[in-house]
């Protein structure tokens, strides 16, 4: 059975692709076979975040319009055995989604073997989330401390409900993971920012992970390379904890207390 | 800004407005969605009951409170009734 992970958010740039590069990553370096599709069809990204841009050749809307088959569109990762890159277009616009085609995509990765199918959902809430978000097993609502992305969260979570083929079907419903990213310790004990317990507590989804707030996702942008990748990084370590909670491991939050430098760190440097 | 807080750099500490900003809209907004998310309303039921309880006798469950969208209205809706005096 393959399962079918949304990566949402409702308000952009806060690191849904950030986030669905690192988890389709972490997810297929446990040795799953993994897909990641970019849904944000005309303004496409994931392929630069996963440094494989320079081997599109078909895209998502080929593939469902029958001009290129699967096979054909997927890009294997250069990191991971067992990864691969859905693409999106560039050219066309998100009408070219449709149900049908999205659907009958899904269940050829599923008939390829797939394991894990990530969909990284564009912003808002028109076709091309909805469209991210139809065919979901589980969700990962990315989350800015923050009031604008905090209500566009609970936006989203009204629409998974309302319009998700587990909604529909008044079965099982998606289950729902908070992940908070770009997360400040320090604003956070200073009274600037909402906490990530705020956060859970006002949306009431249970959390997953909190991503801090590090130069390294822009030094994992400029190569191309995922986040999860970079070695030592915090947010590279906070990741692999998402990871380990996502299949059911014990793993304590870590990077959310502020540690006040010691004397020797300020009259010093560290 | 005061002029201590210049000397000494500390900036407003503004996250339980967010909170507090977030907490209300969000209520609301999962209202307008006819979600059946007013699921404050218990917790209000409450405490109604214990401050009017303080003034007035009256019993929990003739303390009734609902909300309900008429066009472009939210009527928070409270009845109270009050135990019959002899
Ligand atoms: N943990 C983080 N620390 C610092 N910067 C981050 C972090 N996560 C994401 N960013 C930065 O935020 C910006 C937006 O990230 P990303 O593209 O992942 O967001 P998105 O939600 O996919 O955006 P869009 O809605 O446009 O698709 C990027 O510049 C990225 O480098
Ligand atoms: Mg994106």
């Amino acid at each position: 059975m393959t399962r079918i992970i949304v990566v949402t958010s409702g308000k952009g740039g806060v690191g849904k692709t950030t986030t669905s590069a690192s988890f389709a990553s972490g997810l297929a370096m446990r040795g799953f076979k993994t897909a990641v599709i970019d849904f944000d069809v005309g303004l496409r990204n994931l392929d630069l975040i996963m440094g494989c841009e320079r081997r599109v050749v078909y895209d998502l809307v080929n593939v469902i319009s029958g001009e290129a088959t699967l096979n054909q569109a997927l890009i294997k990762d250069k990191h991971c055995e067992n990864l691969f890159v859905l693409p999106a277009s560039q050219t066309r616009d998100k009408d070219a989604l449709t149900e049908e085609g999205v659907e009958k995509v899904l269940k050829d990765l599923e008939h390829l073997g797939f394991e894990y199918v990530i969909c990284d959902s564009p912003a808002g809430i028109e076709r091309g989330a909805v469209m991210a978000l139809t065919f979901a097993d589980e969700a990962i609502i990315v989350t800015n401390p923050e009031v604008s992305s905090v209500r566009d969260s609970d936006r989203i979570l009204g629409i998974l409900q309302a319009k998700s083929k587990r909604a529909q079907a008044g079965g099982e419903p998606v289950k729902e993971h908070l992940l908070v990213t770009r997360y400040s310790p320090k604003r956070v004990e200073d009274g600037e920012m909402l906490s990530y317990k705020d956060v859970q507590e006002i949306l009431r989804v249970p959390i997953i992970g909190v991503i801090p707030e590090s130069e390294s996702v822009l030094h994992a942008s400029n190569q191309g390379t995922p986040a999860i990748h970079i070695e030592q990084s915090e947010v590279a370590e906070a990741y692999k904890d998402v990871i380990a909670r996502f299949l059911g491991e014990d793993a304590p939050l870590r990077f959310v207390s502020y540690e006040k430098p010691g004397l020797f760190k300020r009259l010093f440097g560290g | 800004m005061s002029l201590l807080s210049l000397i000494f750099g500390s900036k407003p500490k503004t996250a339980n407005m967010a909170k507090e900003r977030l907490q209300l809209i969000i209520a609301r907004e999962r209202v307008d969605d006819g979600k059946p998310s007013a699921d404050f309303l218990p917790a209000m039921q409450q405490e109604l009951v214990a401050v009017i309880s303080k003034y007035v006798h009256v019993n929990a469950d003739d303390i009734k409170v609902s909300m309900e969208k008429k066009g472009n209205y939210e009527v928070l809706e409270v009845n109270i009734v009050l135990p019959e005096q002899n």
